[in-house]
């Protein structure tokens, strides 16, 4: 595309190389001044990278870029912020014990004589910026104590304060509620109306289609193309960004829910620093049903998993699977009674990286009689078993049995960690966020997995952060808040509103 | 009455070295490095220290040379924990063991193979010599060196809080991508915070070795660097707090002074261990409580956010 001051981004050719990894391959984006351009790829496929280089955190192997017409070389973010560019990241680059006018200002302080602070003055031109952009944001209050769609405004504001012209987004709705994500679309459009562009980075279609003029799609590092999202649909975006047709609806058959088999009543847990993080909450999980957890990241989620595998400690209350109490026991005996678990973090919590699949792939199980007698483990059964669930769950590469876990890509890593859960026939299974950072075809298997489970009788307690995964796989919905379940929905009973607003504790009973 | 005043300037006496080496630890810190060496610096600054007084008869000088021996030692830490990215514990545990070694060896080869050094030419009192001499108050005359400790706790205190570079050191020690992207040198700023934990703890060991007692011997530090440490934990990384922290861990061994005078019924080995035994008091009630700097001890890598 030619090189115009119409367009306030133009990268051409981009090539960025790790190694031997081409990450991203001749790669163009054009951005109108003026409008909301969104980059959409699965996880992995580049998106981030261009960004970083656009933000002068990479820099390109090769490529051209443009700045309303100009070329520009950007090799570090002091030039990028210089040039009127403004990221913010998707984990906030935000100081928790600092107030918010003090992260606005930082490396770029308001100061009298002699590098002496002017709170004050800092204060005024804060405010002024909160004010002109219709924030509602306290200049005062410090970023542990506020929300997460406040904090993100305080990212959005920092660079406004630097003169930013046009904003990069990274993923910035992955935190929000559904309220928050409403308010940010406003915030969007009232910085286009101000002269402002935007670049969105994100995989979340919907709000591709709510807030976007124009999308640019990446494939494994490659450019699929721009297209204009009012001509686009949902499933059009989605089979150009899987470079296939895929089913975003998840069919499944109604729920024949049987007894009772995870139930968990008035349990409190405390994290380390003694706060109460699960306040005496109840809850049930028959066989044969989906039980899906919202809540914001945050609430208690990660304490209750850790409270129901006696990772933790339950200050109050029981958990009983099928009628024993297994609360403040041994991970060990909450494994033999049946529950397995789908951590959330599989890297930190669900597999041992260096270790080969087929070791991974036992984890729980290892002291069982059929992989060994005694001390000993037999690598021929260990092998033979992996084997199996390598061609049952389309684990590949083929024949990995014997590789690192940790060259596998995170879809089958993640493959491994439910085969290992489900082959051991559970009663219950946890699934902590079982989808994060799965690209769409992997998202798919999993939740159908999730239900096949389900129909083999097993509970399933679902815990994720993606309000549409609870939504759609879930046969029974529990909001989570302050540790606490505030409400509880069988599937179809309750819309997105209604669920976002008691995830941000409004109208709480 | 005359007690308390003895116990009081005891107290600033014993506590100069502390908040020296605390504040030391405070400023590295609060940069996110983890200084775990102060009591090697100091050791380094009171040998220094007591070496450049006998030799020149100048304690100013000598105070000075303190502290510059002591950056010399903390640019060692810098560089394997900053630059390489090294296991700050580590590297902070080499440099205690290397510093007594290098004191002894220095004090041996300067004066003929004796394990401690002559009587060396002390920093001036507070109010001069002869102030109320003969009386209790005496007593409260302490070494210049107190006055500049608490001066150093003032300004450390005011750029921390009040100045463009106390806000940046601060956020390099809590969140240290955050200050990278604002284009803060997160390097530079640990370099120089490390090098003024090391002027400092140099500090620190002079104010023994040309304060309190008047020469070198390898039992002048002693642990003061570890008392310091927990000083800063216990004042929760900010320069008043460890100033006081200090003060509480001085009047401890000032306690022992008093009450090893020989009348006591407790043997005074056992009152030896007083501010050790402090120490640990303090740390096991605190040490879980209080909340140190987000990125203390942890090496920032640039690109690994």
């Amino acid at each position: 595309m030619e090189v115009s001051s119409e367009y306030a981004v133009q990268m051409h050719g981009i090539v960025k190389r790790f190694g031997a990894f081409t990450a991203l391959d001749h790669i163009d984006l054009d951005v109108r001044k003026q409008t909301v351009h969104a980059i959409l790829g699965e996880n992995g496929a580049g998106k981030t990278t261009l960004m970083n280089i656009l933000y002068g955190l990479y820099k390109a192997d090769e490529g051209k870029t443009y700045l309303y017409g100009e070329e520009v070389g950007i090799s570090n973010p002091t030039e990028a912020i210089r040039h009127g560019i403004g990221m913010v990241h998707q984990h906030f680059m935000l100081v928790e014990n600092f107030t918010v006018t003090e992260n606005i200002i930082l490396g770029d302080e308001v100061c009298g004589t002699a590098g002496v602070l002017d709170m004050g003055r800092a204060r005024k031109e804060v405010t002024k910026l909160v004010e002109e952009y219709g924030f509602e944001v306290d200049p005062d209050a410090r970023i542990q104590d506020i929300s997460v769609g406040m904090q993100q405004r305080v990212e959005i504001l920092k660079a406004l304060y630097r003169g930013a012209e046009i904003l990069i987004l990274d993923e910035p709705t992955a935190v929000l509620t559904p309220q928050e994500i409403d308010k940010l679309m406003e915030i969007m459009d009232g910085l286009v109306s101000k002269g402002k562009t935007i670049i969105i980075i994100t995989h979340k279609l919907k709000e591709i289609m709510r807030s976007a003029h124009e999308c640019s799609i990446v494939r494994r590092g490659k450019y699929m193309g721009t297209v204009d999202v009012a001509q686009s649909s949902e499933n059009d975006l989605a089979a150009r960004m899987v470079g296939r047709n895929v089913n975003l609806k998840v069919e499944k058959a109604p729920a024949h829910p049987k007894d009772v088999c995870l139930s968990i009543k008035g349990l409190t847990v405390r994290d380390e620093r003694g706060i109460e993080q699960v306040r005496d909450l109840n809850l049930n999980v028959r066989a044969g049903e989906i039980v899906g957890i919202a809540g914001i990241d945050g609430n208690g989620q990660s304490e209750l998993v850790d409270a129901i595998m006696s990772l933790a400690k339950a200050r109050a209350g029981t958990i009983e699977v099928k009628g024993v109490e297994v609360q403040n026991t041994s991970p060990r005996k909450v494994i033999d009674s049946g529950v397995a678990t789908i951590p959330s973090d599989r890297h930190r919590w669900g597999l041992v990286l260096p270790m080969i699949v087929s070791e991974n792939a036992v984890l729980e199980h290892h002291g069982d009689e059929v992989y060994g007698k005694g001390i000993m483990l037999d690598y021929d059964k260990l092998r033979a078993y992996t084997e199996e669930l390598v061609s049952q769950f389309d684990i590949r590469p083929a024949g990995c049995e014997e590789e690192r876990i940790s060259g596998l890509s995170g879809g089958n890593q993640q493959k491994v960690i439910i085969a290992r859960s489900v082959t051991h026939a559970p009663d219950v299974l946890i699934a902590f966020q079982p989808t994060r950072g799965l690209d769409v075809g992997a998202i798919e298997f999993v939740h159908k997995t999730l239900i096949a489970e389900r129909d083999r009788g097993v509970a399933i307690l679902l815990i994720s952060y993606e309000l549409d995964e609870v939504m759609d796989v879930s046969d029974k919905i529990a909001v989570i808040y302050h540790g606490q379940i505030v409400g509880e929905f069988e599937q179809g009973t309750v819309g997105e509103d209604e669920l976002g607003l008691l995830m941000a504790g409004g109208g709480s009973q | 009455m005359d007690k308390v005043v003895l116990l009081l300037g005891i107290t600033l006496m014993y506590s100069t070295p502390l908040v020296f080496g605390a504040l030391g630890g405070v400023i590295s810190e609060r940069s996110g490095v983890t200084n775990i060496g102060i009591e090697g610096m100091m050791v380094i600054g009171a040998i220094t220290a007591a070496t450049t007084s006998y030799f020149t008869g100048n304690p100013w000088l000598a105070f000075l040379a303190a502290g510059a021996a002591g950056a010399v030692v903390a640019l060692l830490h810098a560089v394997a924990s900053v630059s390489f990215a090294a296991d700050q514990t580590v590297s902070g545990v080499a440099i205690n063991l290397l510093a007594p070694g290098i004191a002894l060896f220095s004090c041996r080869r300067f004066f003929d193979g004796g394990a401690t050094t002559p009587i060396v030419t002390k920093l001036p009192k507070v109010f001069g010599d002869g102030w109320m001499a003969d009386t209790p108050w005496a007593n409260l005359n302490v070494n210049v060196s107190t006055l500049i400790a608490f001066l150093a706790c003032v300004i450390m205190w005011f750029v921390l809080y009040k100045t463009k570079w106390g806000l940046r050191v601060r956020a390099v020690g809590e969140h240290p991508a955050a200050a990278d992207t604002l284009g803060i040198d997160v390097y530079k700023t640990r370099y120089v915070c490390v090098l003024v934990s090391g002027v400092l703890a140099g500090f620190g060991g002079a104010s023994v070795t040309i304060g309190i007692i008047s020469q070198f011997t390898p039992t002048a530090i002693a642990g003061q660097g570890f008392i310091a440490l927990a000083a800063v934990i216990f004042g929760k990384w900010t320069p008043f707090g460890t100033y006081g922290a200090c003060l509480l861990f001085g009047a401890t061994q000032a306690l022992t002074i008093i009450l090893g005078g020989g009348q006591s019924i407790i043997p005074s080995s056992i009152l030896a261990m007083l501010p050790y035994v402090m120490t640990i008091i303090v740390l096991v009630l605190f040490v879980g409580r209080s909340v140190a700097p987000k990125a203390d001890g942890v090496p920032y890598i640039k690109g690994s956010r």
